[in-house]
């Protein structure tokens, strides 16, 4: 009897994250971030790491057309060297053309190119995955959130929290779970905890040990090859994608902010001492005497 | 100080040939250096300058960004992202002009829920108020084809949805709407006037702006106690007083601004709408952006298409009504004891709209936005007539001096006076 009681407390404060009826969707955990709070900042290691996770799990069906190869190697991403983003887009087939003929031709990657779509157009990608085309993950971090509720909405803005695109996303990829018992999954779609109506149309995307991380010195992968650890750098990653000038932006704030407030309150002493010619500011009324007109 | 009675000299050669040709420098003296302002204004006061800046930012972010902006249907979510990513510090310019709508229309609210507490919408300012409320349609009008821009998901269908209303006219509804649309279905030409309208509107907003601030010089501004500027005691020159008290306002305001700007850019914005426009495919919730929440929450109170939107437009156009509806002689909340507690109860009544106006129109949420929209027009219709004559309000103190110095200060050693020259430097 205790131990149910706890159990039933325990599901209701979110403590047990697979305790979900069939209708409802449970709210992504919140998870601690490197590029959250006013100096957050990518680690490039796990930029990199999601990187090889996009193009090793995600690139077959997604794509990725706002970013350039370029960018991989622009400050405040994954920072790859010239070299290896050179080496990387030559890797790729371009269409380019029309040549001095009037013929389409395919060359290798530039830096310059963007990422090629893995179909070659909507129609193509949605009728190779059951009618619904893959979306481009591009901006996924920023397009997908999740309800707050109240007063979280109003918290939200004094801790800055805007990584729900981001928590969502790692929720997602790590929802694919058993149905309840009892529970249809209709052919073409799969259960997944976080997705709202559960039944979703993309599969478990990738499993325990799939992509090979970088290994140390000593031999040992650079962080755990587990789908939770890919959840978190693939998404790392989109987050990146998503807001590009993310770390340029926070600097730039704290600088404003600085610059802003010590303006202020030099602003605020001449006042003061302006004010000071005709006796002091005086603001509002007096309190009116609580009593009426005869 | 009606006649803007210009007291400046000019002192070279060819500021006197220059001034007898085009007295602007005179204009400018009289009004914004040697204007009578009353010194017990509060910091809500600031307001005023504070929304001139934000409008003066929106134009000037807005200039730039439609440097880049592509207004096709095809090309516009790219061409937005193109600012975002590649654009040198267009990440930059566009958070400032996205979170600049939603600060602009912060300042406007609280410039606007001032003018009703302290009843300065109420004779001789009629018609200044009434270029206020011209000025915030405009800036609604501005700021719905501005959100459409982007082409996301929810520009698209908060276009549809938006324009749509229209069709509820009576007989020539389907033509406004066709017109709206340049077609059959918000599309590329809908985009195209819209962001025509987008770059016109605001340059609107500025005329009307010029005739706010000008019909503001005419009687003066309103003050905490409501009552009129008496002897030159119970004034300042607008210039030192007023303008640094603005300035610093402002940078305060802008402090603000860059919190949101720079930590939370997309927080006041939707997830949807950085999925590119989609017209097969309707975003779960279509919810308009949060300045517009208590409006469309009156519209949806309303059973029927027709009534809801004339309860929507009517709900606004009633703020026209205010100096007649207000039937009490006494401008400040201060010395209305009763109106006061309705005044908070407006408020709150104006936020729940707000609140409800973001949830699904389905059970609960329908009856409460009826009963708040039912008490959001009684408040005009009935409380405001009313208490004029039931209420009993406070004596008001003399003058503004004796309010806030007291009497026994008396106010000595205050040098400027109504129409003084501003203060020496030293």
């Amino acid at each position: 009897m205790m131990k149910r009681t706890l159990l039933i407390a325990a599901a209701i404060l979110g403590l047990s994250a697979p305790a979900f009826a069939a209708g409802e969707t449970p709210v992504p955990p919140q998870l601690s971030w490197s590029f959250q709070g006013p100096f957050g900042t990518f680690d490039r290691a796990q930029l990199q790491r999601g990187f090889k996770v996009y193009r090793e799990v995600c690139a077959s069906c997604h794509g990725l057309s706002y970013i350039a190869f370029r960018n991989l190697a622009e400050p405040g991403g994954p920072e790859f060297s010239e070299a290896q983003v050179r080496a990387l887009a030559a890797e790729y087939q371009i269409q380019d053309g029309p040549n001095e003929a009037g013929d389409m031709f395919e060359r290798p990657g530039r830096p310059a190119d963007r990422f090629p779509s893995p179909f070659p157009n909507e129609n193509a990608a949605a009728a190779a995955n059951g009618g619904k085309a893959p979306p481009d993950l591009s901006l996924i971090a920023k397009a997908r959130t999740f309800e707050r509720g109240f007063p979280w909405w109003i918290t939200d803005v004094f801790r800055q929290y805007s990584e729900n695109g981001a928590d969502y996303l790692v929720a997602l990829l790590n929802g694919y779970v058993e149905p309840p018992a009892g529970t249809e999954v209709p052919a073409g779609g799969h259960w997944n905890a976080y997705y709202p109506g559960h039944i979703i149309a993309m599969p478990k995307p990738v499993s325990d040990g799939q992509v090979e991380y970088p290994r140390n010195e000593a031999g040992q992968p650079q962080a755990p090859e587990t789908v939770e650890q890919y959840a978190r750098d693939v998404t790392a990653f989109l987050v990146w994608t998503a807001e590009p000038h993310l770390e340029a932006r926070k600097r730039l704030g704290f600088q404003v902010m600085l610059f802003l407030i010590v303006l202020a309150g030099l602003l605020y002493f001449t006042k003061k001492k302006i004010w000071a010619r005709v006796g002091g500011e005086v603001e509002g009324h007096a309190t009116p005497p609580m009593t009426h007109n005869p | 100080m009606s006649q803007h009675s210009t007291t400046y000299v000019p002192k070279s050669a060819f500021g006197k040939w220059f001034e007898s040709r085009l007295p602007i420098a005179g204009l400018v003296h009289s009004s914004f250096i040697a204007f009578p302002v009353p010194r017990n204004l509060t910091y809500f006061w600031t307001f005023g300058a504070i929304l001139v800046f934000m409008l003066v930012a929106q134009i000037l972010t807005g200039v730039f960004l439609a440097m880049y902006y592509t207004p096709n249907a095809a090309l516009a979510f790219q061409s937005v992202e193109h600012i975002m990513r590649d654009v040198n510090y267009g990440w930059l310019i566009r958070y400032l002009h996205a979170n600049g709508a939603s600060m602009f229309f912060i300042a406007v609210y609280v410039h606007i829920f001032r003018n009703f507490y302290y009843g300065s919408y109420k004779a001789p300012r009629e018609v200044l108020y009434i270029l206020g409320v011209i000025i915030f349609l405009l800036m609604m009008a501005t700021a719905f084809m501005g959100y459409v821009l982007p082409w996301g998901q929810m520009s698209f269908w908060g276009a549809t949805v938006i324009t749509n209303l229209f069709s509820a006219v009576p007989v020539v509804g389907e033509t406004i709407v066709s017109y709206l649309w340049g077609g059959y279905s918000v599309g590329n030409p809908t985009l195209n006037r819209f962001f025509s309208l987008h770059y016109l509107l605001p340059f609107m907003i500025v005329g009307v702006v010029i005739l706010h601030v000008w019909a503001l010089h005419v009687p003066g501004q309103n003050n905490p106690t409501g009552i009129p500027i008496k002897s030159g005691k119970d004034a300042v020159p607008f210039t030192p007083y007023a303008t640094i008290k603005d300035v610093f306002a402002v940078v305060v305001f802008m402090i603000f601004f860059a919190y949101w700007v720079f930590y939370i850019p997309n927080y006041l914005g939707h997830a949807d709408n950085y999925i590119p426009a989609n017209p097969a495919v309707t975003p779960a919730h279509i919810v308009p952006e949060w300045y517009f929440l208590p409006f469309y929450a009156i519209l949806r109170a309303i059973p029927d298409k027709l009534g809801g939107v004339i309860a929507m437009i009517a709900a606004i156009l009633i703020w026209c009504l205010m100096p007649w509806l207000d039937t009490s002689k006494v401008r400040s909340t201060a010395y209305r004891p009763l109106y006061k507690q309705f005044f908070w109860l407006f408020v709150v009544v104006c936020l729940l709209l707000g609140w409800l106006g973001s949830r699904p129109a389905e059970g609960w949420y329908v009856i409460m936005s009826q009963i708040c929209t039912a008490y959001y027009f009684a408040h005009f219709l009935i409380v405001l007539p009313v208490l004029g004559f039931v209420e009993r309000p406070l004596p008001l103190p003399n003058s503004i001096l004796e309010s806030v110095m007291g009497v026994q200060k008396g106010g000595a050693g205050l040098p400027s006076g109504a129409n003084a020259e501003p203060q020496t430097k030293g």
